[in-house]
């Protein structure tokens, strides 16, 4: 079974001929079996031997980037990952080279065009804008003249008064041109304050446009500033400078405004050709691009890694020879083999790679071959540490033990029906569903499968327990119990029990063939019997779970040949754990066999005793408090005083067991000088072990160890059995959930929507209609979603923290192999 | 907020953000990284050497000619990111403080930009050299000003240097030793003002940022004599420039302002039992290794601001290491560019 234990690893040394060293990398990522090991740890990245090569390779990625943006923007960018093998690496580089400069060339021509272009079209909206103020301007001069008698007229426009200035005093000045729209209130203010208020600023949006310097989109504004006076003219300038507004001339006379029109009307045609003629030169480039980009970035990333791990080589330059240790599984071993050897002949080298087994220093990677199945459930494992290399794997019994405890607490049909739905979703469109790139989603779709077993138990929990959305079901036929009501009558029919107290079976029949009688749901007594029938049950599996995780210990110390923590170890901890717990599970199952309405006579007195209804509390506290007397209210069977007391015992001598013989051997082992035997300290008690291991025999130590680790468990024992309780509490918490939204939210509308005088309104229907979304959405959200998840965590802890700490040390490291298969394309 | 009850309510507003800042602190380069930073032969191993590091996203796409001042401009470009992002998340306190913290680059870059125009500099040059946390929005306009008078009246105005500058405001025209002089005068009244948000904000802030403040106060008011020995100042003038807080205030400013030689200078500051351990690592008459004396001394008291939780002092804390930081790679790429390998160990100032 390959789960079962780790592949074994073999560490193999590569002497590989300098010249061949590239293709012989590149053929070991192809196949994706090897772990290289660093053996340059103590030089920094850009001392190793192919610094230069990387570095090459990071700049080629830049350009790679650049294209890639490049064409990203023109929307021509394909999907999917492609391996350019055919062109060489220093003739890629040239080729990129040669294309990067041909692309910036192109974009540098095509800035400068737009940057005509937008200059002109700038002027072209100044000669317009202002004009237009111009002329307004003269449209108002006109009836003005005409009562020039008043020159304090204060709302005569100012263009005039400059106009009459220009005349009289001296020359008034204008400047115009673009100004951003955000910046045109500080713009504003800044030339008011400079020119201390003496200026006329006349302003107008012209949308966004192309800004020439940064080639952005601009809100901008057109404007005129008049002024007056050469000193003024300067620091206008220099403010419209500082503000990236670009000044544009505007003639005066309006023939010369015509004039200049039409020149950037034919500037503007003749220069959209050119430009046109540009972008299909750099549509052209980039659709080249565009076709071949893929492939190289595929090339380069496998370029990049090989040389990385080339850079994990020890180089011996006198020999040309490059020396590298590596993990390889022992099955691929032959698989390597071959692959050395195409790579070799592809790179014609004289001398072959020679590959020579080693012993290994350290311990190997661990790695084991999953599927898509166990997969999830491995990786459930190694959450909590990566398995030792070659310990057993808990993953095995994980695919069954993990979805179980989940459905024991997630217990339902309808809502396993639901999550089955949706596991059945994922498994069957895995394929499309494998792209969708989303944290949350990944997540969920890596468990698929664990889903799916998830749900399936749940189905099958949720028939034992007979609920389905809290309901009970009738597939196997009607119950055959009857109600009894105050008296000793019983109720003539089965849909009477409900809110009473139920008792009776009917004499001589069989009981309900599988799972809960639905009967119960209802009845007043109802928890009171799943509950005790569910906490039984937690302490019966968490029982055999645990014992299962002890067995798991002893394959362990059996493959390590540790005999010594078999005899000291598992032995005294079975025998506890079952002598104790065990003897209680025994004895829940003992006393569901006997039938508990019938009084037998009791045989060590007179009256009668009922076995059935014996007290599994009282019969645990006096196992402790009196040893070798049953109280008669707990007797279940004859003899039970003596078998009770040689339990007690052989629990009471399995803690010394546990404690002492195991550290007093390894001194005297230790004393006499014998050799132990290397494999056993690799035992399933590893810490125990820490101070025998290195050099010198610490006594003090391993007695410590010991001490807690026998400690830890008994006390474990306790808490862990205890723990498994949780499996009660949550299925409880399930079923009175979902019992709740059924009842009190679905059950509650439904009775008030159903008025028998009014049959059936609008109100009715609109009723059921919200009682059946609130009801939906809280199965959905609260039992869904949220019970799910607690009861997958729980399930969690009950297998790291209860079943694991029996037997895991998961302080392993995992098998991690160079192989190209794994990039994306986001990793350029 | 009363000393001691910070812990209550810190984190309601600024707990995101003090988790981000000492997060960015352990992305601060370490010994080792200096160390292969130190080996490097040209600027392409600097560049992969911080690729590994947080600067890495800012370098990735940088072509492979590279010049000293690149590295330096992404690396900036870095704490900026780092820097806007958390203004961006503050709370009205927190931001106000943060914005204090850059005033100080406000300041540098009006020196700048004045100076600059009066060599006749062109004025986009100008402005690349500005620390991109001390802009502002009408910066470009300082080029306009030719007075004092009319640098507040046209631009300072509506920066919130504007307090700083009305207090001292001369209608002197502008020369090299005006603008000096109103460069320490803006400090001066900008680390008084700052000094006092800080104790407004009270609890540890006004505790850890006194410290900090009051040791950039003494470190300025330092430099101002060093520089302004054997100058036409006056010994009131000086006087005038040193702020009004610190450890020196007020006996050792009077002593630092009649100060006419460097031993003088030091006889003032070891006064002061603080400055003592860092006079004592010089021997006397050599006065170049203060400078990196006084950066060490800046970044012990930086990366201990971070031993205390629950105040803003590591926000100005982490700006000031970053800052040593960009210094160190630029000196050490400067080195490299320069051949001068054997003094590279000179100008670095570890942060940890």
């Amino acid at each position: 079974m390959d789960l079962w234990r780790s592949e074994p690893m073999q560490r193999i040394r590569l002497m590989v001929p300098a010249e061949a060293a590239h293709e012989t990398i590149v053929s070991l990522g192809e196949i994706g079996l090897v772990q290289f090991v660093d053996l340059n740890t103590n030089r920094s990245a850009f001392q190793r031997t192919y610094a230069t090569e990387v570095k090459r390779c990071d700049e080629m990625t830049r350009r790679l980037r650049f294209f890639k943006e490049q064409v990203e923007k023109e929307g021509l960018l394909k999907d999917g990952i492609g391996v350019d093998k055919d062109t060489s690496l220093d003739e890629l580089e040239a080729r990129l080279e040669e294309l990067e400069r041909e692309l910036l060339e192109v974009n540098a021509n095509s800035d400068r065009l737009q940057q005509n272009r937008s200059e002109l079209v700038e002027l072209q909206l100044v000669l317009e804008k202002a004009g237009k103020f111009f002329e307004e301007a003269r449209d108002a001069v006109q009836p003005e003249i005409l009562e020039a008698a008043s020159p304090l007229d204060l709302s005569a426009p100012l263009l005039e008064n400059a106009q009459l200035g220009q005349q009289k005093v001296t020359k008034v000045g204008f400047l115009s041109g673009l100004v951003a729209k955000e910046k045109l209130e500080n713009f504003e203010r800044l030339l008011f304050r400079a020119t201390r208020g003496n200026m006329f600023l006349k302003h107008c949006e012209v949308g966004s446009l192309r800004d020439p310097a940064t080639g952005e989109q601009v809100e901008k504004h057109v404007f005129v500033v008049f002024y007056a006076g050469e000193r003024v003219r300067t620091k206008i300038t220099k403010i419209c400078e500082v503000y990236g507004a670009n000044t544009y001339p505007f003639p005066e006379e309006a023939a010369r405004q015509r004039q200049m029109v039409s020149e950037v009307t034919m500037r503007l045609r003749e220069l959209s050709t050119t430009i046109e003629a540009g972008e299909r030169l750099r549509f052209e480039v980039l659709n080249t691009l565009a076709a071949n980009l893929t492939g190289w970035c595929g090339r380069l990333m496998r370029e990049k890694a090989t040389f990385h791990v080339m850079n994990k080589l020890s180089v011996d330059s006198s020999r040309k020879v490059l020396v590298g240790e590596a993990w390889v599984p022992v099955d691929a071993l032959e698989e390597v083999k071959d692959a050395l050897v195409t790579a070799t002949e592809v790179s014609s080298a004289q001398t072959g790679t020679i590959l020579e087994p080693m012993h290994p220093e350290g311990p190997p990677p661990t790695y084991f071959k999953t599927n898509k199945f166990t997969e999830g459930f491995q990786s459930i494992v190694e959450a909590y540490g990566v398995a030792r290399y070659r310990e057993v794997n808990p993953s095995v019994f994980t695919c069954v033990t993990f979805p179980f405890l989940f459905a024991v607490m997630f217990g339902d049909l309808g809502h396993g029906f639901l999550m089955l739905l949706f596991a059945l979703f994922m498994v069957i469109r895995e394929k499309a569903l494998g792209k969708v790139q989303n944290d949350m989603f990944e997540m969920l779709f890596g468990g698929r499968y664990v889903i799916l077993m998830m749900s399936i138990f749940s189905i099958y929990t949720g028939l034992v327990y007979n609920e389905a959305f809290s309901m009970p079901t009738s597939f196997f036929g009607g119950t055959k119990w009857v109600c009894q009501a105050e008296g000793n009558e019983t109720l003539p029919d089965i849909r009477l029990c409900q809110g009473r107290s139920l008792s009776l079976l009917v004499d001589g029949t069989d009981p309900y063939p599988f799972g809960l009688d639905p009967v119960w749901h209802g009845t007043k007594n109802e928890l009171t019997f799943t509950n005790s029938m569910k906490m039984k049950m937690s302490v019966v599996f968490g029982v055999l779970h645990m014992d299962l995780g002890i067995i798991m210990s002893v394959f362990n110390q059996q493959y390590f040949r540790d005999q010594l923590s078999i005899w000291c170890e598992f032995v005294p901890q079975i025998l506890f754990l079952n002598s104790v717990f065990g003897y209680l599970a025994f004895m829940i199952v003992y006393k569901w066999c006997l039938n508990s309405h019938f009084a037998l006579p009791n045989p060590s007195g007179p009256g009668t005793v009922n076995r059935g209804t014996a007290d599994l509390y009282n019969v645990m506290i006096n196992l402790f408090l009196s040893p070798g007397t049953v109280d008669p209210a707990g007797e279940l069977y004859d003899g039970q005083a003596r078998v009770q007391s040689i339990l007690l015992l052989v629990a009471f001598v399995a803690i010394p067991w546990m404690l002492l013989p195991k550290p007093l051997i390894l001194r005297s082992r230790n004393r006499n000088g014998r050799q132990e035997q290397p494999s056993g300290e690799d035992s399933g008690t590893g810490a125990a072990h820490g101070g025998a291991k290195e050099g010198a025999f610490s006594f003090g130590d391993v007695m410590v160890h010991q001490m807690i680790h026998t400690i830890e468990f008994v006390l474990g024992a306790v808490s862990n059995t205890a723990s498994y309780l949780r499996l009660w509490a949550l299925t409880l918490a399930h079923s009175q959930l979902s019992v709740v939204f059924y009842d009190r939210v679905l059950m509650l509308v439904v009775e008030l929507a159903s008025d028998p005088a009014a049959g059936l309104t609008v109100r009715s229907v609109l009723q059921i209609f919200i009682g059946f979304f609130v009801f939906a959405m809280a199965t959905l959200g609260v039992l869904m979603v949220m019970e799910s998840l607690s009861a997958f965590l729980h399930a969690l802890r009950l297998h790291w923290v209860e079943f694991q700490n029996k037997f895991y040390n998961g302080d392993g490291y995992k098998f991690i192999p160079f192989s190209f298969a794994n990039f994306t394309k986001d990793d350029l | 907020m009363g000393y001691g009850f910070e812990a209550l309510t810190y984190n309601i507003k600024d707990g995101y953000l003090e988790g981000i800042v000492r997060g960015h602190k352990t992305g601060l380069l370490t010994a080792a990284d200096y160390n292969n930073l130190c080996q490097c032969e040209t600027l392409d191993d600097i560049k992969l050497n911080l690729t590994a590091t947080d600067y890495g996203e800012y370098l990735k796409d940088v072509p492979a000619t590279l010049n000293t001042s690149t590295i330096v401009e992404r690396c900036t470009q870095k704490l900026v990111d780092d820097w806007s992002h958390m203004r961006a998340h503050a709370d009205e306190q927190l931001g106000t403080f943060l914005d204090y913290c850059t005033y100080g680059h406000m300041i540098d870059n009006v020196v700048l930009i004045v100076t600059g125009t009066m060599h006749d500099r062109d004025h986009t040059e100008l402005l690349e050299k500005c620390h991109p946390l001390g802009m502002f929005d009408s910066i470009a306009t300082l080029a306009v000003a030719t007075s004092m008078r009319e640098l507040y009246r046209l631009v300072l105005i509506d920066t919130p240097l504007a307090p700083y500058f009305s207090m001292n405001l001369t209608s002197e025209d502008l020369d090299e030793m005006n603008v000096e002089i109103m460069r320490n005068t803006l400090y001066k009244a900008y680390l008084d003002d700052f000094a006092q948000v800080c104790q407004k904000i009270g609890g540890s802030t006004a505790e850890v940022m006194g410290d900090m403040l009051a040791f950039e106060a003494d470190r300025r008011a330092l430099n101002i004599t060093l520089n302004s020995i054997g100058t036409e100042l006056t010994f009131d003038d000086r006087r005038k420039l040193y702020s009004n807080f610190g450890l020196l205030y007020p006996h050792g400013h009077q002593e630092l302002s009649m100060a006419e030689d460097f031993e003088q200078v030091r006889a003032a500051m070891e006064k002061c039992p603080a400055y003592i351990p860092i006079f004592s690592r010089m021997s006397y008459g050599e006065s170049q290794m203060l400078d990196k004396l006084l950066y060490e001394e800046e970044v012990r008291r930086s990366v201990l601001t971070f031993e205390q939780q629950f105040h803003y002092g590591v926000f100005y804390a982490y700006m000031k290491l970053r800052e040593q930081e960009i210094r160190n790679i630029m000196w050490i790429a400067e080195c490299v560019s320069q051949d001068q390998k054997s003094r590279i160990h000179d100008g670095i100032v570890f942060v940890f």
